[in-house]
């Protein structure tokens, strides 16, 4: 009876779900469109010669050449000409308003033929010509061997300092409870919110005293005193891990240090992973501090910095500019759909349970 | 099994009312410090007194360029800025950039979550990861690609208008449009918004929707009267960091227009005029003044925040 029920108005529930199906994956589609757009713009715009780009009447968005004929030496652009017997492709040897002069590439050696007409209501001839050379000269030109290797190592050192650090702190706030551990607590998520200006010209002064402006060390030492965010996801992760492991190792006889790596760690990897990923793409990404730490030594410049004195200087070419931001962005979006499972979880994490 | 760890559990617990209390304090006190030393250090060294340092220079006139003239100045940094018609424009431009992406970033935020939530959309890993990709393009890279699909010659989206006869805008470079342009750049890198606003929806028990369900309510009332007041919380967070945001706003600024703050300051943010006046300009005491204010305006925004979502933000165990 129930089925019998449900099953009469679920005909018409079925049609509407399809629609709905289509509707909103649709949608959906059109907005996929949407976000991949800047990618496509980004990869013809950097396959194309600054005279492709330029050019206002190649018919579609890919790198596309006028097909020319080599006519005496000298390349001649093919047009369609109607003539009598259907269109021909032919050379342009002159241009007129009124009255053009072709040449035959079938059969140059017939000379010159004048066509009567606007020779500007004729469409030109194209061939797809991308130019992968593109890569080759954007990368000497931005010099991004030096601008990766420069990334690696802060982002990779950063990276170990900070779950390092990350690490430790969170276990003191997840295991051990002790007066003033909830005021630190709020104290550190305090910073979360902390604009880095605010701390940032002291710091400045006191590096550029101790000589350590245009090194590294700037932006990476401070990773080794632990951030908030990754001690927030670590510390919410340990938390939810039974205690009872712990416990039977501290009756073994296990110091907190021995719990923490031979117990905690080996059930926190997600975690970690995450935490790694997440502050390699920051640092990765960071662009304030390394300008001002590095401003004046451009051999040591990180990626985000040197992609955008690129830019600046290369504001004429911006060909050449979109094929260095394709060249840079390969490989955090190739980790990216490698590992998004992880790093969604983590953004999930430190995002949603405050 | 169960019994015997419930029993450890409250034996230690027995224990540590009696005798066992003060070495189980001193235990956790010895150890919760050891592991928090590296936070705690990096903390004093790192912020609290670069903060103090912060405001005892805003007090002087520090250049690193003649580092020893510096000398007291009282509040003289302080009266500059009010006089100072870039720093009230850079403060308009951050609070007009903030006005227009705030509740579009929302919006927009919540469409795309709603969508990779809809049980009607088909691949949704598909949709979740294209969604998610363009937060993981590094923003100079992501202002570079946004400004050439920006220009007026050959970008998509000017071609886009023109082929329906429409004649596009000069994004970049109309005082104007560079604000849409740049809310638009931050539309597409808002997946951390999305993940976050999604996991708040799953989070919502079905038995809510079931019984709205049997109750009558349609999809629309759902989202309305269940699925946005349950995620409030989620919704206020991201909120809350994306005013600050704002008031940290730099790094775009910066790429597209080359840290000029063209056109005509539209993009002299206040983060990017409180950079040139320390970094160019050399001027560290004033800079560091503008550094208080924002630390001081931050400060109070997120105290203001917080104190009112108990009214406007539903914490579904009760009141946080």
């Amino acid at each position: 009876m129930a089925t019998a029920n449900k099953t009469r108005p679920s005909m018409g529930v079925h049609r509407r779900d399809q629609l709905n199906k289509i509707l909103v994956t649709g949608f959906g589609l059109f907005i996929v469109l949407m976000f991949v757009a800047p990618l496509l713009y980004m990869f013809v715009t950097g396959l194309k010669s600054y005279d492709q780009m330029n050019d206002s009447e190649v018919p579609a968005i890919w790198p596309f050449s006028r097909t020319t004929f080599d006519y005496q030496g000298t390349p001649l652009d093919l047009y369609k000409l109607p003539t009598a017997n259907g269109t021909k492709e032919m050379a342009m040897l002159k241009p007129g308003r009124t009255e053009s002069v072709f040449i035959d590439p079938q059969n140059p050696v017939a000379g010159p033929i004048t066509w009567q007409g606007n020779w500007r209501l004729l469409a030109p001839i194209y061939h797809s010509d991308p130019q992968w050379k593109n890569f080759i000269q954007a990368w000497n030109e931005l010099n991004f061997p030096l601008l990766l290797r420069n990334t690696l190592i802060i982002a990779l050192t950063g990276t170990l300092g900070a779950v390092v650090s990350g690490i430790i702190v969170a276990y003191g706030f997840a295991r051990f409870n002790f007066r003033g551990r909830d005021f630190l607590f709020i104290v550190l998520i305090g910073t979360i919110v902390l604009p880095v200006q605010a701390t940032l010209i002291p710091t400045y002064i006191l590096y550029s005293k101790i000589h350590w402006t245009n090194t590294f060390l700037p932006l990476i030492v401070p990773n080794f005193f632990a951030n908030a965010y990754n001690v927030f996801l670590l510390r919410m992760y340990f938390m939810q891990l039974p205690r009872e492991l712990d416990e039977a190792a501290m009756i073994d006889g296990a110091s907190p240090i021995q719990i923490l790596l031979n117990v905690i760690l080996p059930q926190s990897i997600p975690a970690v992973t995450a935490v790694c990923l997440f502050h390699f793409f920051f640092a990765w990404n960071d662009f304030f501090s390394p300008l001002v730490y590095l401003a004046s030594n451009s051999k040591l410049w990180p990626i985000s910095v040197g992609l955008q004195y690129y830019n600046a200087m290369h504001g004429r070419l911006p060909n050449l500019i979109q094929t260095g931001a394709l060249i840079t962005i390969i490989l955090p979006v190739t980790i990216f759909f490698l590992a998004q499972r992880v790093f969604m979880q983590g953004i999930v994490f430190t995002g949603v349970e405050k | 099994m169960k019994a015997d760890v419930q029993a450890i559990g409250s034996a230690q617990k027995t224990t540590k009312k009696r005798q066992g209390h003060s070495a189980q304090n001193r235990f956790n006190t010895k150890w919760g410090l050891i592991f928090l030393s590296p936070w705690i250090f990096g903390f004093f060294v790192f912020t609290l007194i670069p903060i103090i340092a912060t405001l005892v220079f805003s007090f002087t006139n520090y250049s690193p360029v003649t580092p020893e003239s510096t000398v007291f100045v009282g509040l003289k940094n302080y009266s500059d800025m009010i006089a100072d018609k870039n720093v009230a424009n850079s403060f308009m431009v951050t609070i007009k950039y903030a006005i227009l992406a705030l509740p579009l970033s929302l919006v927009f935020g919540l469409l795309l979550a709603t969508i990779v939530n809809s049980k009607y959309l088909m691949g949704k890993n598909f949709f979740r990861t294209i969604y998610y990709m363009p937060a993981m393009i590094p923003v100079i890279a992501a202002g570079i690609i946004m400004a050439g699909i920006m220009n007026t010659n050959t970008g998509f989206i000017n071609m886009g208008l023109e082929s329906v006869g429409i004649p596009g805008p000069d994004w970049l470079n109309s005082t104007f449009w560079i604000y849409p342009a740049l809310v638009l750049i931050g539309l597409w890198g808002l997946g951390n918004l999305m993940v976050t606003l999604l996991a708040g929806m799953q989070g919502v028990a079905k038995e809510l929707y079931e019984s709205a369900e049997i109750d009558g309510a349609n999809g629309y009332q759902q989202y309305l009267y269940i699925t946005l007041p349950l995620i409030s919380p989620v919704i206020f967070y991201n909120l809350t960091m994306m005013i600050i945001g704002a008031f940290k706003y730099f790094d775009l600024a910066y790429v597209l227009k080359n840290g000029t703050g063209g056109p005509a300051g539209a993009t002299n943010f206040y983060n990017l005029y409180l950079y040139k006046n320390a970094f160019q300009y050399n001027l560290m005491g004033f800079g560091s003044a503008m550094a208080w204010v924002l630390f001081i305006i931050v400060l109070a925004l997120t105290i203001i925040l917080f104190t009112t979502s108990g009214r406007w933000v539903f914490y579904s165990g009760g009141k946080q």
